[in-house]
């Protein structure tokens, strides 16, 4: 028992750690480059700036905390908010090891898939970008990232990864599926919502399944 | 020291702290591998979950790539780079950049000359970023014992709680897809691409899952994602031609 204990727990010691290292490093980036070439920032555009997207930022990102953190497991968020591209990569990718593995969320196996497939997720994002940055400085990669044939395939990203993803999802939990399908469908057909808000909709279509899943339960159906 | 966007200094800081941001995921990496060993799961399941991890990521990595190539025309290399390896995402750092430099009284694609614009830019891209990394190491704990709260008082409804989170999730990403649907009644049929390359992407899902039901090919379950994503991707490229 209390060695069960021990890894969880040193889980959360360790994340807090590297947590606010990596925030005090991350916060005093700005602050060095502004000792080094001496600089400034120009107060009055930056505050306007800030006006703009902080507000709406910070409340994505306090209302992400609650939503991503129970689905990515404690090691899957540590890492997971140092290294962003949450939704569109490291939580499918951890949901997938999760399903193949054959482990439950909520369990320690889950924990552990979790954090091993957004771990290694992680590390080759940040290798495939290092050797990407190499290359576009010795080559024309930069020019052949951005050629017009290419362009769909990198604007289709979104559509591309969760049209398989939700055959998965979708086919393992139909009855609980169908009412925020319906509900999601008819709020961005319907509704003057844009493609930009759907880092917004994606908390309320966690909160109206739970609610949806709770009636259900209570009712016996699933 | 003289500025420029693309200094070498810059290089080197910014691969510092990449450094140290790929040293913490090689930890838990590490960690939780040596834990799993530990609690009797098989080194073959793990090593398919870090295959399959691995090959899902390429695509959408590169694509974070592009994003860096877009950015790096008005703010150099080495802070997109940065940017997009730590937090972040291409949507959120192009409008904090974008809105910065209209504040600056320029435009995105046009290099930044100032040292002090440059950075103004880091300053409010940074800020903006930094709500979730500040909060994580606050609440995780917290927010993780919670979870385990509801899965003591009832196993089964912990299951259906966090299978209710990913559909929802789920849900909202397929709701995205039709965001312009609407238009296409008014003979913009460009807005059916999404809705497209997500049928695509399903249908290749679909029959990654036959094969291996019929054919008893199982390896093919453990790829059948980063086959449907890429499957998918490719598809956009015709069905652009074709509607776009």
């Amino acid at each position: 028992m209390k060695n069960e204990m021990t890894y969880l727990e040193s889980v959360h010691r360790d994340g807090r750690i590297w947590g606010y290292t990596l925030f005090v490093l991350i916060l005093a980036f700005p602050l060095i480059l502004c000792l080094i070439f001496g600089a400034v920032p120009e107060w009055s555009a930056m505050a306007r700036a800030l006006l703009s997207v902080l507000p709406m930022y910070w409340a994505v990102g306090i209302i992400e905390i609650f939503t991503y953190i129970p689905m990515l497991g404690a090691g899957g968020s540590y890492l997971s908010f140092v290294t962003g591209n949450i939704s569109n990569l490291k939580l499918p990718c951890a949901l997938d090891a999760m399903e193949k593995a054959n482990v439950k969320a909520n369990s320690e196996e889950g924990e552990i898939i979790s954090t091993i497939a957004i771990a290694v997720s992680s590390i080759v994002t940040t290798f495939i970008i290092i050797v990407g940055v190499v290359l576009i400085q010795v080559s024309n990669l930069g020019a052949v990232l951005e050629a017009e044939v290419l362009k769909p395939a990198f604007d289709q990203l979104l559509p591309a990864l969760f049209g398989g993803l939700a055959v998965v999802f979708v086919s393992k939990n139909f009855k609980l599926a169908i009412a925020p399908l319906i509900l999601m469908l008819a709020l961005f057909i319907f509704t003057p919502l844009t493609s930009g808000e759907v880092g917004i909709m994606a908390p309320v279509g966690v909160l109206f399944t739970l609610g949806i899943a709770r009636i259900l339960y209570k009712k016996g159906v699933i | 020291m003289e500025f420029s966007v693309n200094h070498p200094i810059l290089f080197i800081m910014v691969a510092a702290l990449i450094l140290v941001v790929l040293a913490q995921s090689v930890y838990f990496l590490v960690r939780a591998y040596r834990r799993a060993l530990q609690i009797g799961m098989q080194k073959s399941s793990l090593k398919k979950t870090i295959i399959s991890s691995a090959l899902f990521t390429i695509a959408p990595a590169i694509s974070i790539l592009v994003g860096v190539v877009a950015l790096s025309k008005s703010l150099g290399l080495p802070i997109p780079w940065l940017r997009l390896s730590i937090i972040g995402s291409l949507s959120y750092e192009t409008i904090a950049a974008g809105n910065t430099l209209n504040e600056l009284g320029t435009e995105m694609g046009k290099q930044i000359t100032s040292a002090s614009a440059f950075v103004t830019v880091a300053w409010v891209m940074t800020l903006g970023i930094i709500v979730g990394l500040f909060l994580t190491p606050l609440l995780a704990k917290k927010i993780q014992k919670g979870m385990k709260k509801i899965e003591n008082m009832d196993k089964k409804w912990s299951e259906i709680f966090t299978n209710a989170m990913f559909l929802g999730m789920i849900s909202a990403f397929l709701g995205y897809v039709f965001w312009d649907f609407s238009s296409v009644f008014s003979g913009k049929t460009s807005a059916l691409i999404p809705v497209l390359v997500m049928a695509v992407s399903a249908v290749i899902m679909l029959v990654c899952g036959l094969c291996a039901k019929v054919f008893k090919i199982k390896w093919i379950t453990d790829y059948a994602l980063p086959i449907s994503l890429v499957g998918g991707m490719a598809a956009a490229i015709p069905i652009t031609n074709w509607l776009g």
